[in-house]
């Protein structure tokens, strides 16, 4: 049974242009035997590939090979950062710079790598990542903050937050991991929730079929017995790579 | 009424200082691509880090906003002219290396005279020779005052910085400059505004006599008075002047689609009419 990563890089790999596939490989191998800093002192070399991923990671025009991610928005590009911050393996402090001094789509990569990291990120300091993204009104980053770290690390308050964000902001609940798992039985979602139904209604305006799905797990008062979930593919901690 | 085949690339505008309204005029009237250069806000910043927002803004938020007006958008990074003055702003300098890496950033610029300072000189200069090293085309304004004067020493610190020509647009170009700036091989800017500056027909008298080779037409609308539709305006211009559909989809896609494909990082796979709306719209529900 294939590890997520194994699975992003091998649906990665099918998706790849000739060119982009020896440049993965090449970003691959400099990102392994991280460390050294670039000629001149610049950026080191995986670094580098990491940023400028989005004009040489080209996929072909065809069919998409098997993506791992449930909603299926991690694009090539996406995976091909996740996977060099994999293999790079850089420190807490090297994680949070790569986002702070990141554009949207660099972010995006890091927050999506958070689950995988090895070793883990410090967790005060990864959710001070994921509760940027949050603020941001930016769909592709507000999708990225609530994957699987969120789901396991953020707050009850935050969470909540970040899911009636997706609804406000149109991010199918989809995106949000382990919503069954956390939503269930969760008083304090369903009453904000069947608030913004309110809203939604006095205004005129439909409910979305997302909020009544989340409404309806939150109004479960007692958890199932064996929680109803299906393991989110990118849920698992890191085993071995094959 | 546009052409329903019309694609118009602005290769100058400040989309931060505009609405969505402005994004959705722009695109019923064909607009598909643009470049947004860095350049002063209206009120000086007094420090780098203020700098960096509006760059990460340039390298996120700007280019998110464009997408869901089915818009691509790129942008250009430089420490400009008038805030080179400023030593508290200077360590821009420093940093811009990172940011010119970036995916979207397809020309260092806006560069360029202000008020004509050694500090100038000297931001100049060494923003031309990032471009060299990052291989990236140079955005270079041509000053709004002593513009002919400007020019002339422009072209000489262009000269010494060994920049090709083909890598670098002279913008803000009017009659009296645009003579020499063809001389030097540069590629032709024209920002066309409401005012007396530069307009439409003017435009069209100067294709007529300089061809439609190697020129840009721009908006350049920002947070003064200024009109993003002054692209289209132009084409309707040329139309009218008797050019044919093939030299406007020159001058305002194919000319700046040249220009920045230079970079090697234009992105216009999810351009042309039948671009699909981003679909989890945060500004159309906005409000939050
Ligand atoms: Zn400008």
């Amino acid at each position: 049974m294939l590890t997520p990563l194994a699975s992003l890089r091998t649906g990665l790999e099918l998706r790849l242009t000739a060119d982009a596939r020896a440049w993965l490989h090449l970003a691959l191998s400099e990102a392994s035997g991280a460390g050294e800093d670039g000629p001149g002192g610049g950026l080191p070399p995986w670094e580098r590939h990491f940023v400028t991923a989005g004009r040489r990671c080209h996929a072909t025009e065809q069919q998409p090979g098997p993506s791992p991610d449930p909603v299926d928005t991690v694009d090539a590009v996406d995976a091909a950062r996740v996977l060099i911050l994999h293999a790079a393996a850089p420190g807490a402090d090297a994680v949070a710079a790569l986002y702070r001094r990141g554009s949207a789509g660099e972010r995006r990569a890091v927050l999506l790598a958070l689950p995988h990291l090895d070793p883990p990120p410090a967790t005060e300091a990864a959710l001070g990542l994921v509760e940027d993204a949050l603020r941001t009104n930016d769909t592709r980053l507000v999708a990225a903050a609530l994957g699987p770290y969120a789901a396991a690390h953020l707050d009850a308050h935050q969470w909540r937050h970040g899911v009636l964000k997706c609804l406000f902001t149109g991010v199918p609940l989809a995106a949000v991991a382990g919503l069954e798992h956390r939503a269930a039985g969760d008083g304090e979602l369903a009453r904000m929730l069947e608030d913004y139904a309110r809203e939604r209604t006095a205004a005129g305006r439909a409910v979305p079929e997302d909020l009544e799905h989340a409404l309806r797990l939150a109004r479960f008062d007692e958890p199932p017995a064996r929680p109803a979930r299906r393991p989110h593919p990118q849920d698992r901690t890191e085993g071995s790579e094959s | 009424m546009p052409s329903p085949i019309r694609r118009i690339f602005d290769p100058h505008i400040h989309m931060t200082s505009r609405t969505t309204d402005d994004y959705a005029a722009m695109y019923d009237a064909g607009v598909r691509a643009l470049v947004e250069p860095s350049f002063w806000l209206g009120q000086p910043r007094t420090s780098p880090a203020s700098f960096y927002d509006y760059f990460d803004g340039l390298l996120g938020w700007e280019p998110f906003r464009a997408a869901q007006y089915g818009i691509a958008h790129h942008c250009t990074l430089a420490l400009n002219p008038k805030e080179a003055n400023d030593p508290r702003c200077l360590p821009v300098l420093d940093e811009l290396p990172r940011y010119l890496l970036k995916d979207g950033v397809v020309a260092v610029g806006e560069i360029g005279y202000d008020s004509m300072t050694p500090a100038e000189d000297t931001a100049l200069a060494a923003q031309l020779q990032l471009a060299r090293t990052h291989e990236l085309p140079a955005l270079v304004h041509t000053p709004h005052r002593d513009k002919a004067a400007g020019l002339a020493r422009t072209l000489d610190v262009l000269r010494e910085s060994g920049l090709p020509p083909a890598f670098v647009v002279l913008d803000h170009l009017n009659e009296t400059t645009v003579g020499p700036a063809a001389d030097s091989g540069c590629w032709l800017g024209f920002s066309i505004y409401p005012d007396t500056k530069m307009d439409p027909d003017r435009m069209v008298r100067i294709l007529r006599v300089h061809g439609t080779e190697r020129v840009l037409v721009n908006s350049a609308a920002d947070w003064g008075r200024s009109d993003p539709l002054k692209t289209a305006h132009v084409a309707d211009a040329m139309l009218a002047a008797g050019f044919e559909e093939d030299d406007v989809d020159q001058v305002l896609w194919r000319n700046p689609v040249a220009f920045y494909g230079q970079s090697g990082r234009l992105r216009l796979d999810a351009t042309g009419p039948e671009t699909q709306l981003f679909e989890g719209n945060s500004i159309l529900r906005g409000g939050e």
